[in-house]
């Protein structure tokens, strides 16, 4: 039986709210509310508690441990993702996943951990006067987190998904790398993505989440942060919907969350929505304006040898060669990794249905897969997308996909079929509606040349959701400062993934507790040097 | 600032959210749809398409053999998880395919969908896949989307592909 540290936590007296299951309403008073439970809001919990501050963080999804984590699609992606893993843009082009439940998308998401990427942090430094953001300024933040999370480099082998990456690309001089993962005694199974059953992935669930409750912070789940209510230049409560036990419609219990400071970390996505929701100052329009996704582009391969891709380790091999070997503010350029491959996710990517799908499917166990995330946000023919709000207040991103994309999306699609036949692939098939499996380099580079690219014929995905609420050197050209202090309200911090001014070019993870570390040590000093409210 | 009320309140809480971990973890255990679960979302005239749509998008795979009422229940219970502004746009668009001008319409099929020719609704997807508008393009991706997941999240489509299942721990 593998001990489940949220189930014993939860027997210790932890102070956890169901909301799906509040019969009243509830109002409650701490000197912190933290928006999101995710990479932002772990982080910022445990360094709050530990300078003594209460905190109540408030999150969307459910609370679910190594307990329930049965690696089943079928469970996993209506429990832990956003929309059941169906969260799409606008105009429905580019599949989005991200995680909702305790944890955020570090419960999902597949380990990798990469530091910021100097060229990124430079760009930030030259093109937009972002001080204090130097390599050297923060290494000690990386080096903290990477200790707080086991994050060090993966020793054991690549599966053989991973290893055809790293063989295809040694074959074409192509340099590769090898992923820092953030686990501790990892089993190597594979099914990261569905929440860890063995907690090896050190995720907020198991981390920083139970420290901060170890010391008494108070969690409410199932809660969807609605709006803050503003009074001049304060926050003075936040308004929350109790959701039903499915997490699909509100129960009609409300919670009332009342604060000194109110810090939001629900992601890219919703912590421009809340803002926008809660009709905040944003005199220069930057709120939900410039979001980025590392707009992802498929390449599938059939091997001639079992490659089994939903076992081991997801990404453990990675190429930044199509990074490297152009300016970042030149035509795009793209990193490439490998996806883990499960039946569901699998199928609903591959074009087409009927005999030729199946064919497809039949293949299932020699398929390989190449991933390559573009960088989006450093040239000014990509000014990534926007978040929005329906008519029933819950957001959505348009994302125009433009010329500048497309031409990284075909270079993509080029370079991940050359890397699979210098691998040995049998046939490569580009995840585009018009393509068929290609037998050859020769055929698939003539056919990838002239297939028409437009949203809905070639299929694309984010994991990586960044910005909307960019930290900026002044007002004019964000919604933070580079602290994440809010601009226009004086008690109001964003602390995610949506305060990058660009894409970062590599997967976000260790950046977002970085800063986040950084940024929440300050807000616990500012805090602290502040007369407690009364009552406290 | 922790008054005794709401100490009170957490107390009942937190019972609360043990009682549910206690009952909740049997309603947890993945079990496939059956063919016989109570109709969550779908209505009849939804089924009816899928009925005709499903086994098209699904040959050449073991659902073949499957009952067909369990894969549309699985649909049922993957669109019953979706949020409000998806199911609505489900329903709509399989409500829109059931409507004769949307049928005869949109998607060219003469025949009622439950004796539609399976060729017709091939024609009609490829049709819509390729489509120069963007909607009915979305359209086809829906019915591609709902139905390969709903099925390949079934334990009985796995055989068939090779994939043995997650590993046992614990």
């Amino acid at each position: 039986m593998i001990h489940d540290p949220i189930r014993a936590g939860l027997a210790s007296g932890w102070k956890v709210v169901d909301a799906s299951r509040l019969a009243r309403d509830l109002a409650l008073e701490t000197d912190v509310v933290i928006v999101g439970t995710g990479a932002g809001g772990g982080v910022t919990a445990e360094v709050l508690t530990a300078a003594g501050l209460d905190v109540v963080l408030v999150e969307e999804g459910p609370l679910r441990s190594s307990s329930d984590f049965r690696m089943m699609e079928a469970d996993a992606y209506p429990q832990l993702y956003q929309e059941s893993a169906a969260r799409k843009t606008l105009d429905k082009a580019i599949t989005i996943l991200q995680g909702r439940a305790v944890g955020g998308s570090t419960t999902v998401n597949w380990t990798s951990s990469f530091r910021t990427p100097r060229a990124t942090l430079d760009y930030w430094r030259t093109a937009l006067a972002l001080e204090g953001l130097s390599e050297a300024a923060l290494e000690p933040w990386f080096a903290r987190m990477e200790a707080r999370l086991g994050i060090a480099p993966w020793t054991v082998p690549p599966n053989e998904n991973n290893d055809l990456l790293r063989r295809g690309a040694a074959r074409l001089g192509v340099a590769t790398g090898r992923i820092a993962r953030n686990v501790r005694g990892c089993w190597n199974i594979g099914y990261c993505g569905m929440g860890c059953p063995t907690n090896a992935k050190q995720s907020m669930l198991v981390t920083t989440l139970p420290a901060a409750l170890d010391r008494g912070a108070r969690l409410v789940c199932r809660a969807r942060a609605d709006r803050l209510i503003l009074a001049s230049d304060r926050a003075v409560r936040l308004e929350c919907s109790a959701l039903d036990p499915l997490g699909v419609v509100p129960s009609g219990a409300r919670i009332v969350l009342r604060a000194r400071h109110y810090v939001l970390a629900a992601g890219a996505i919703g912590t421009p929505a809340l803002l926008l929701r809660s009709g905040a100052p944003d005199p220069h329009r930057n709120v939900g304006r410039r979001t980025f996704l590392h707009p992802t582009v498929i390449s599938a391969a059939v091997m001639p040898q079992p490659v089994r891709g939903h076992a081991g380790a997801p990404q453990t091999v990675f190429s930044d060669h199509y990074l490297d070997n152009l300016p970042i503010d030149g035509p795009i350029g793209f990193k490439l990794e490998v996806p883990p491959l499960h039946p569901v996710l699998f199928a609903m990517t591959l074009q087409g249905f009927g005999t030729a799908h199946a064919a497809l499917m039949a293949d299932f166990p020699r398929a390989h897969a190449q991933i390559a995330l573009l960088r989006d946000g450093f040239h000014p023919a990509s000014p990534g997308g926007s978040v929005g709000l329906r008519g029933d207040g819950s957001p959505v991103l348009a994302y125009p996909l433009t010329p500048y994309l497309w031409d990284g999306v075909r270079r993509a699609l080029l370079a991940m079929a050359e890397l699979q036949f210098a691998a040995g692939a049998e046939r490569v098939l580009p995840v585009h509606e018009r393509a068929t499996p290609y037998a050859s380099w020769r055929e698939a580079q003539a056919a990838i040349a002239s297939l028409p690219l437009e949203p809905l014929l070639a299929r694309l995905v984010s994991a990586h959701v960044m910005g909307g609420c960019a930290m900026a050197s002044e007002p004019r050209r964000g919604v933070v400062d580079t602290l994440g202090r809010h601009f226009h309200l004086a008690n109001v911090s964003v602390h995610d993934g949506s305060v990058f001014p660009t894409s970062l070019g590599a997967n976000p993870q260790l950046t977002i507790y970085a800063l986040t570390a950084r940024n929440a040590a300050a807000l616990a000093e500012r805090l602290a040097a502040r007369p407690a409210a009364a009552g406290t | 600032m922790v008054t005794r009320r709401t100490f009170l309140r957490f107390g009942v809480a937190g019972a609360l959210i043990l009682a549910a971990a206690a009952v909740g973890r049997a309603e947890r255990v993945y079990r496939p749809a059956a063919a016989n679960e109570p109709p969550l979302v779908l209505d009849a005239s939804d089924r009816e398409v899928l009925a005709a749509v499903a086994p098209v998008i699904l040959a050449g795979t073991a659902a073949a053999r499957a009952d067909q009422a369990a894969v549309i229940a699985s649909i049922d219970r993957a669109v019953s998880g979706l949020p409000p502004h998806l199911q609505r746009e489900v329903r709509q668009l399989l409500a829109l395919l059931a409507s004769w001008p949307g049928r005869r319409g949109l998607a060219g099929i003469a025949a009622p969908w439950r004796s539609a020719p399976a060729a017709d609704v091939e024609a009609f997807l490829d049709r819509w896949r390729f489509s120069r508008w963007a909607l009915l393009q979305q359209g086809y991706h829906a019915l591609h989307e709902l139905v390969l997941a709903a099925w390949y999240a079934r334990p009985d489509a796995w055989g068939a592909i090779g994939y043995p299942g997650p590993p046992e721990v614990g």
